[in-house]
């Protein structure tokens, strides 16, 4: 480790010396991980707004299935959309697309890309990432991506249509759906490039974690925000290439003949060749990615909400080990649940207990994880910053998405609320919402790090009040739907009269959906125009033990003037007996007969 | 007009914003000059204390969705009527669960925002520097340990007795056939057996594909309406002929996914006839709900001068619950749980796929030679995979056995 340190030391040096950057290499094409960061973080917006959008559509959709909006045919075309009414495949374009942009773009790219690339090394006391190239490479492959998806929205048969698990045969056979044209086959590309891009920021991330730790960061002084990045980093790894040889397999499929995923097809009047494959197989393969994805997801927000609570709580972190270890312990079996997803799916039923307990096992880690974050809040001093509700928002919806859990993955339940309204509700609070309050509460509270200024906090707390409110609004009443067995991704309701009392649900929905969205815009504004013209920040505005605050708020190569930071004690002594001032960053000595990591 | 109401509630949206934010500011009342002008973009203590009451509130506020939630949507004659044997353990873990759930619910949000409220910023004040406490997470990674090991022991058996069967037991065999956008039913008939079947084979009235090399098909009885008899059970075998769709019988609380290439399969003991699920006070609440709404539908268009809606009856539904195209959303059959004596009855009048088929063929004379020839090709090329599939049916048959 020292070696890499000497180096990475001198190499900081060397940066130091000259600064003849062009436009080009600073901006666009840079290889500094802080300017990475803004390009993910960005991007992540721009992605989040188009899906954001496309969800309020198809809420408009499924609350009045007969009106028309002139808002559809403007947005969509009038190929997609004529005189105003959605056209039903669309609708599952919309439903497709809403889903893997907000997953895959949003949440994990978005998410734990800006934050990997700007608090990894800025946390750990590295001058930058292990190989800036590659960091550099992986953002503009993910930049790539996200074009050749948007681009797959005009395409004339119209976007991927089937779902964001994209399950063959519906997306293997263009007949089967349009969508399953040209749209899946750029839906696949964009997936290949994302795959690729997440893979070198993750090995990335892996690498610089092990090697580029200052002096003193061991890793039991790390924060929480870096272990949960780092653990993110390893789940990426070890599942995204089981998604790549899937979505390899149903290319071949798709263009080459073979039959991976695919038997005994009749379809439009003639028997296809397909023969000897399966789509289970598929399932599998997908939700082998597809469950770990989510705790991708959730585990940055996890790290985020920890640092920001404890910082603006004034209090160390409840049970740092306990934290670290349930980190493990749910990367862990976020591994070996994925059958929970297909209890119906046709697989023996014996996997189906075996999946069961192995799924009611997670629940243990996360409930210490909330358990500790409320009791970090306890007797604490409470900061009542934009960043902290959004934090103490994430732990409310994660327990109230996380609770219904229990039912989803217990086999004998989820035979009845399978695909039902109330799985969306469940996963929308547990990890989109959550996550997405995550990744807010990194944004408010490292803004000032990232662009040198401040937020406005007033209209920080009109989004984050309003916010909250709605996300409520639109999750909670869904769960009811599902339990009166309303199937999801149904363009309308009106074919089964059994749902007509679910009308009024629907409505009120929706009319908290778009209200949700527009207030978005108060963000948009605040946070595109707090980069000229936000209040300068100070060094270290939240008064933060990390060392991301010792650094200079003007960004330079190489992150700290001069030597690198030593470290003397863990993250989190805020409010320490025996201090003046009640935080104690990372890098003051202790004292003589100071215990170091809570111990008091 | 809806694009003026559009506007109309963005304008008032945006000058609720403006006005909140003046409340915001006026809240905070100027004070000395400040160190950084970054400050005045950190929470002050009147932040604290407004937004700590807001929290407060905010408490109160999912309180009151929660109760407005359950009383308005919360009668759910699906968690509670299952027209199914196995249906009743279901709902009786479902409860249970739901009452777990909205304890732990209640209690923790109320510790969260309570916390937060009463551990709001002071200026000056320190928290307690409290970082750890073995006793206190040993007994909150216990507690759950326990209540999940209860609740997975209790899912388990459910699950067991739901998704086996003994072999012994004297069962109906009923295939349940999806294709875009519809479902096929075929009885075993008299034989009880299903005759072997691949889409290779679908012509005409055989819709399901049934091999009519196969003895057993010929008595095989395709229907488009799926009646079921009371307290019998029936062993679903459940096909597709082009992409995933999934059987659901919310009321009976089944659920499979109809796979191509493959056979699932769900057993169940109906337990409720429909005439007798009509008849309950629960599900005739409902319908009366359903129709009032109906017809006020109705008036309304029948003032735009289209057809009104017809009033709804209760009756049990199958429905598609997997993604499976376009129509997805209106994929539907209806089920029909009858005494013995009217289901026999029902099915003595359906004729069998053996009479059908005939039929056809003497209506359809003569046929052109060139069809014949194709068909008995894709005979041929066929009956390899045929013996794959009842070996595989054969390995399922052993699974469930075991």
């Amino acid at each position: 480790m020292s070696a890499a340190l000497e180096h990475n030391l001198e190499h900081g040096h060397e940066h130091d010396h000259h600064h003849n950057q062009t436009f080009i290499t600073k901006y666009i094409f840079s290889t500094d991980h802080k300017m990475i960061a803004k390009q993910f973080l960005i991007t992540g917006i721009i992605m989040g707004i188009i899906g954001v959008t496309m969800s309020v559509l198809f809420r408009m959709q499924i609350a009045w299935p007969e009106e028309s909006f002139k808002i559809f045919s403007w947005l969509l075309g009038d190929d997609f959309a004529p005189g105003g009414v959605m056209r039903n495949d669309i609708y599952l374009a919309l439903v497709t697309m809403h889903g893997t942009i907000m997953v895959f773009f949003v949440l994990t790219a978005g998410l734990s890309g800006t934050f990997s690339n700007l608090l990894i090394p800025l946390q750990i006391g590295a001058r930058d990432m292990a190989s800036g190239f590659m960091n550099m490479l992986s953002f503009w492959i993910f930049a790539l991506s996200c074009i050749v998806m948007l681009s797959s929205l005009f395409v004339e048969s119209g976007p991927a249509s089937a779902g964001w698990t994209i399950y063959p045969p519906l997306s293997a056979v263009e007949q089967a759906i349009p969508g399953s044209g040209t749209g899946m086959t750029l839906w696949l590309i964009s997936m290949a490039l994302f795959i690729a891009q997440s893979l070198m920021g993750s090995l990335n991330y892996i690498v610089t974690v092990i090697n580029l730790r200052t002096e003193g960061m061991s890793m039991t002084r790390l924060p929480l925000t870096v272990w949960a990045l780092f653990i993110t980093a390893i789940v990426g790894v070890v599942s995204f290439p089981v998604l790549l040889s899937a979505a390899l397999l149903l290319i071949m499929d798709r263009s080459f003949g073979t039959s991976f995923f695919l038997s005994d097809i009749y379809l439009a009047g003639e028997v296809l060749h397909y023969q000897g494959g399966s789509p289970v197989l598929f399932e599998h393969l997908f939700w082998f990615l597809g469950h770990p994805e989510v705790y991708l997801v959730i585990l940055p927000a996890m790290g985020i909400a920890s640092e920001v609570i404890a910082c603006n709580a004034r209090k160390p972190i409840f049970g740092y080990r306990a934290m670290i270890v349930s980190l493990l312990a749910i990367a862990f079996l976020s591994t070996i649940v994925w059958g929970h997803h297909m209890f119906v799916s046709g697989m023996n039923p014996f996997l189906g207990s075996v999946f069961t307990f192995t799924t009611l096992l997670i629940a243990i880690p996360s409930a210490v994880k909330a358990f500790n974050y409320i009791t970090t809040l306890w007797k604490g001093n409470i900061q009542m910053n934009p960043g902290m509700l959004f934090s103490i928002a994430f732990v409310s919806t994660f327990i109230s998405g996380g609770l219904t859990g229990i039912i989803l993955g217990d086999s004998t339940l989820d035979i009845q609320v399978h695909d039902t309204y109330f799985i969306i509700a469940h996963f929308h609070l547990v990890m989109g919402v959550s996550a997405i309050y995550g990744m807010f509460s990194g944004i408010y509270h490292w803004f000032p790090k990232m662009f040198g200024r401040m937020m406005n906090k007033n209209l920080g707390y009109i989004h984050f009040w309003i916010t909250a409110i709605c996300a409520y609004g639109v999750f909670f009443p869904m769960h009811f739907l599902g339990l009166a067995g309303l199937p999801r991704r149904y363009y309308s309701n009106s074919a089964f009269p059994m749902f007509d009392d679910m009308v009024d649900v629907n409505i009120l929905i929706t009319i908290f959906a778009i209200v949700g969205a527009l207030i978005q815009i108060v963000f948009l504004y605040n946070f595109f125009s707090s980069i000229f013209y936000g209040k300068r920040a100070s060094q270290n505005p939240w008064k933060g033990n990390t060392l991301e605050w010792t650094t200079p708020v003007e960004h330079i190569h190489g992150n700290w003037p001069g030597d690198l930071p030593v470290v003397y004690r863990w993250a989190y002594d805020y409010s320490k007996p025996g201090y003046e001032e009640d935080y104690v960053p990372q890098n003051v000595p202790l004292r003589e007969g100071e215990k170091d990591g809570g111990a008091h | 007009m809806t694009s003026l109401l559009i506007i109309g509630v963005v304008v008032l949206l945006g000058i609720a914003i403006w006005q909140l934010t003046k409340i915001f500011h006026l809240t905070q009342t100027i004070k000395q000059k400040p160190a950084h002008e970054s400050e005045s973009e950190i929470a002050s203590e009147r932040d604290n204390n407004v937004n700590g009451y807001l929290l407060f509130g905010f408490l109160g506020f999912i309180y009151a969705l929660m109760i407005y939630s359950c009383a308005k949507w919360g009668y759910m004659p699906l968690m509670s009527d299952a027209a199914s044997e196995h249906g009743k353990d279901v709902d009786n873990l479902m409860w249970i669960s739901m009452i777990l759930i909205f304890t732990v619910q209640i209690i923790t949000q109320f510790l969260l925002h309570y916390f937060s409220f009463k551990a709001r910023g002071i200026k000056g004040r320190k928290a307690t520097f409290y970082a750890d406490n073995d006793k206190l997470e040993m007994i909150w990674t216990i507690i759950p340990v326990i209540v999940l090991s209860g609740l997975i022991l209790y899912g388990l058996f459910a699950w067991n007795n739901i998704m086996y069967y003994d072999q012994d037991e004297e069962v109906m065999y009923v295939e349940v056939y999806a294709k875009q956008f519809g479902w096929d039913v075929r009885y075993s008939g008299e034989d009880n057996t299903l005759g072997k079947a691949n889409v290779r084979f679908i012509q005409g009235v055989n819709a399901t594909g049934a091999d009519m090399s196969d003895p057993n098909s010929h008595d095989d009885i395709l229907a488009s309406e799926l009646h079921l008899p009371l307290g019998k059970k029936v062993v679903f075998k459940i096909r597709s002929q082009d992409v995933l769709h999934s059987a659901y019988f919310p009321h009976f609380r089944a659920q499979m996914n109809a796979v191509p290439g493959m056979v699932t399969q769900f057993a169940m003991v109906p337990s409720i006839t429909t005439s007798e699920m009509r008849q309950l006070p629960e599900t005739i609440k409902k319908v009366d709900k359903i129709n009032k709404l109906r017809s006020q539908r109705s008036q309304e268009l029948i003032a735009k001068g289209e057809e009104a809606l017809t009033p709804y009856e209760f009756d049990y539904i199958l429905l598609c619950n997997k993604i499976c195209g376009r129509s997805h959303y209106n994929m539907q059959m209806k089920v029909i749980v009858e005494s013995e004596q009217d289901f026999k009855k029902w099915l003595g009048e359906q004729k069998t796929l053996g009479q059908r088929i005939a039929e056809e063929q003497a209506g359809n004379e003569p046929q052109p030679a060139v069809e014949e020839e194709a068909v008995n090709q894709e005979e041929e090329a066929v009956s390899e995979d045929n013996t794959a599939e009842s070996e595989e049916e054969a390995i399922e048959i052993e699974n469930i056995r075991g």
